[in-house]
């Protein structure tokens, strides 16, 4: 994922015309592009939209999407939501635990709207369904593969 | 030879199991063989079990081959896919296909059958009939159809959808919005997802609708962000409507102004609560709101604001073009009309069906589902979403209508059903959601944010035998309080799932070694 910069959060604030009322939107294409938000970032954000610097952080940590820890190269997030547990993504998670590497940030997600095909698993933004443990590490492989 | 139509779907549960990668295998063999193919992106028919589920045009009817792979395509063209061959795949006409023809589609209908992204397409299949005729009868005719309709609230709530319409078309003010839940974080439920997908021009023709009759010049959609193929759907199909003169200034001379913004929520469970949707919007934590004042009268931005969900828009576009009464017609009891019912979990086949409220949970579990999809008995039922209760295997035989479900201290949501087997630990399950209470609790009350993580506490101990009694009234307690006492569904509704298991399932907080 890119570095973040002042220059590239400056311009996604103009995409949104710098309204305060889009700081959800702001950050959740700061992420998309970043991964994660920095403590700099929260500060020139409140700059930049006129808001104080705990407005920003509140939102910052209120919403799970918006990281404040630099995630690793991957990202897989694996449904935990009840569908998915029906079908063994628990079991999944564990074995996801056990052969994951530190290049790979795990999260748990509540659920992907892919519930007639569990488990489903996000890897890198992609949603896949039907995943058992042999096509969680094909997924990994080919995850691998794109680098 | 005349080209050849071939219809792949471009939606999250079909991708998620590889159809863009048969879709260009299609396009690759079509090359390869010199056969002259269109390839259509369509959105799903609903089956999901079949996904990828492929189609081909031959003399105006669509042939269905399900769960194709890309390994199967240079295959199916040998056995001469363009003409409808025979083939392992081959399922026959997708219009006799039983578990779609048994439905009653009045929302979904255009669902799998049209291009989402294609206007033409659209207008072919009745697209925009609804708004021009919502021009030409009037917004008094329009509120008065959807209230004849009986349409409710499918986000869960089940509010009837003409009072709050009236309500804020009756509400002062120049500026009202139309807030369009799509924040769809109910474990076992993608209607919505299946609707923005299959037929996203759809829902931006019931919201204009919708703003026609209430007086609103700006509709938004809150889409959660777990979704991110609707998302870019979503915003070609608003972008289209809008290049072809469907929303913006003066819509086709109407003299009506509408228009539609996109938003992604970020990845908060609460924020599919109304106010805290609105909150989002604004661009602040998604904190539920006190109520009163309603949306209706102070809502986004503390303007008169209709927040309905996905589906219950979308729902409006029939009821205007077939009438009120036929959409009540269907259904029973106090429950009109169709439900997208979602069939998830450990079941055979997955999937949504649209149906008319009084169908039973046996029938969408066993004629539509075929039981579980370990063969396993089923041990209980989720309906509605993580806030619902679980329903035992001997209680199926009760039909779908909100006031029955009720009664039972159960709940129709938005239509989820998710199955689980015998293996399931219902203990496990009761747990669960104190501590999905606990991770997604916005925080405001305190029964759902302190009652959450005491429940998980009190349930452990349970579960480990520490004090079982005193442990398990303790808990029953603490359902009251939350009940009683907090501010919205989440904390207020957790309760159900955890007193369903207390209920039905008391023997699962016995450890085997101890039994």
């Amino acid at each position: 994922m890119a570095r973040i910069d002042e220059q590239t959060t400056r311009d996604i604030v103009a995409q949104f015309n710098a309204k305060p009322e889009m700081l959800v939107q702001i950050l959740q294409a700061i992420v998309s592009r970043f991964g994660w938000v920095p403590s700099a970032t929260i500060r020139q954000l409140a700059d930049e939209l006129n808001l104080s610097r705990a407005d920003v952080h509140g939102v910052v940590e209120y919403y799970h999407d918006f990281r404040t820890e630099e995630p690793g190269e991957h990202i897989v997030k694996i449904c935990q939501a009840e569908a998915c547990q029906a079908m063994g993504s628990r079991e999944l998670t564990e074995h996801a635990k056990k052969t994951l590497t530190d290049d790979v940030t795990l999260e748990p997600v509540y659920c992907l709207g892919n519930c007639a095909c569990s488990p489903a698993v996000m890897v890198d933004g992609k949603t896949y369904g039907r995943v058992d443990q042999s096509r969680f590490d094909d997924l990994l492989k080919m995850m691998r593969g794109n680098d | 030879m005349a080209r050849t139509k071939i219809y792949v779907p471009r939606e999250t549960a079909a991708v998620s199991v590889g159809a863009d990668e048969v879709a260009l295998a299609i396009a690759q063999v079509a090359k390869k063989t010199g056969t002259d193919v269109e390839l259509i992106r369509n959105g799903s028919w609903g089956a999901s079990w079949l996904e990828p589920l492929v189609e081909v045009e031959v003399d105006g009817a669509r042939i269905a081959y399900g769960n194709v792979t890309a390994d199967d395509v240079a295959g199916m063209f040998e056995s001469g896919l363009v003409s409808g061959g025979e083939h392992a795949r081959r399922l026959g006409p997708t219009n006799e296909i039983p578990y779609l023809i048994n439905q009653d589609r009045w929302t979904f209908w255009r669902c799998g059958l049209v291009n989402p992204l294609s206007i033409e397409d659209f207008e072919l299949h009745q697209g925009f009939k609804a708004l021009e005729k919502a021009f030409a009868e009037g917004t008094e005719a329009v509120l008065q159809t959807v209230a004849d309709s009986g349409l409710r609230g499918r986000g869960g709530a089940g509010f009837p959808t003409g009072i709050k319409w009236r309500t804020v078309a009756d509400a002062p003010g120049e500026q009202k919005y139309i807030a369009c839940n799509a924040d769809e974080g109910d474990s076992g439920t993608f209607s919505d997802r299946i609707l923005m997908e299959g037929d996203p021009l759809g829902l931006i023709e019931s919201m204009a609708i919708a703003g026609f009759a209430v007086g609103a010049s700006k509709g938004y959609i809150y889409l959660r962000s777990e979704y991110p193929l609707t998302h870019s759907i979503l915003s070609r199909a608003i972008a289209t409507a809008r290049d072809a003169g469907w929303l913006g200034e003066n819509i086709k001379d109407s003299g009506f102004d509408f228009d539609i913004e996109l938003h992604l929520g970020a990845g908060s469970y609460v924020c599919g609560e109304e106010t805290a949707m609105l909150e989002s919007l604004e661009g602040k934590k998604g904190i539920v709101r006190y109520k009163p004042p309603l949306p209706a009268i102070e809502g986004l931005f503390g303007k008169p604001t209709v927040v309905n969900n996905v589906v219950t828009l979308a729902s409006v576009a029939n009821i205007i073009n077939l009438g009120g009464e036929r959409y009540a017609g269907m259904g029973v009891n106090r429950s009109k009309g169709t439900l997208a019912f979602q069939l998830a979990g450990n079941i055979k086949r997955g999937g949504l069906v649209e149906k008319a409220f009084g169908v039973t949970l046996r029938e969408l579990i066993e004629d539509w589902g075929d039981g579980t999809a370990s063969g396993r008995p089923v041990k209980a039922v989720q309906v509605g979403g993580p806030l619902g209760a679980y329903i035992p295997a001997e209680q199926l035989d009760i039909p779908m209508d909100y006031e029955a479900f009720i009664e039972m201290g159960a709940m129709v949501g938005h239509g989820g059903i998710v199955v689980f087997d015998d293996t399931a630990n219902m203990a496990q399950l009761a747990r669960f959601a104190m501590e999905f209470c606990a991770f997604e609790s916005c925080g405001k009350c305190t029964p759902c944010r302190i009652g959450s993580t005491r429940g998980v506490e009190v349930i452990d101990k349970i579960i480990g035998g520490d004090h079982r009694d005193e442990n398990y009234d303790l808990l029953v307690d603490l359902c009251d309080t939350m009940e009683d006492a907090s501010l919205c569904a989440m904390g207020g509704m957790t309760p159900y799932p955890v007193r369903s298991v207390l209920k039905y399932f008391a023997d699962d907080f016995v450890s085997s070694k101890e039994k």
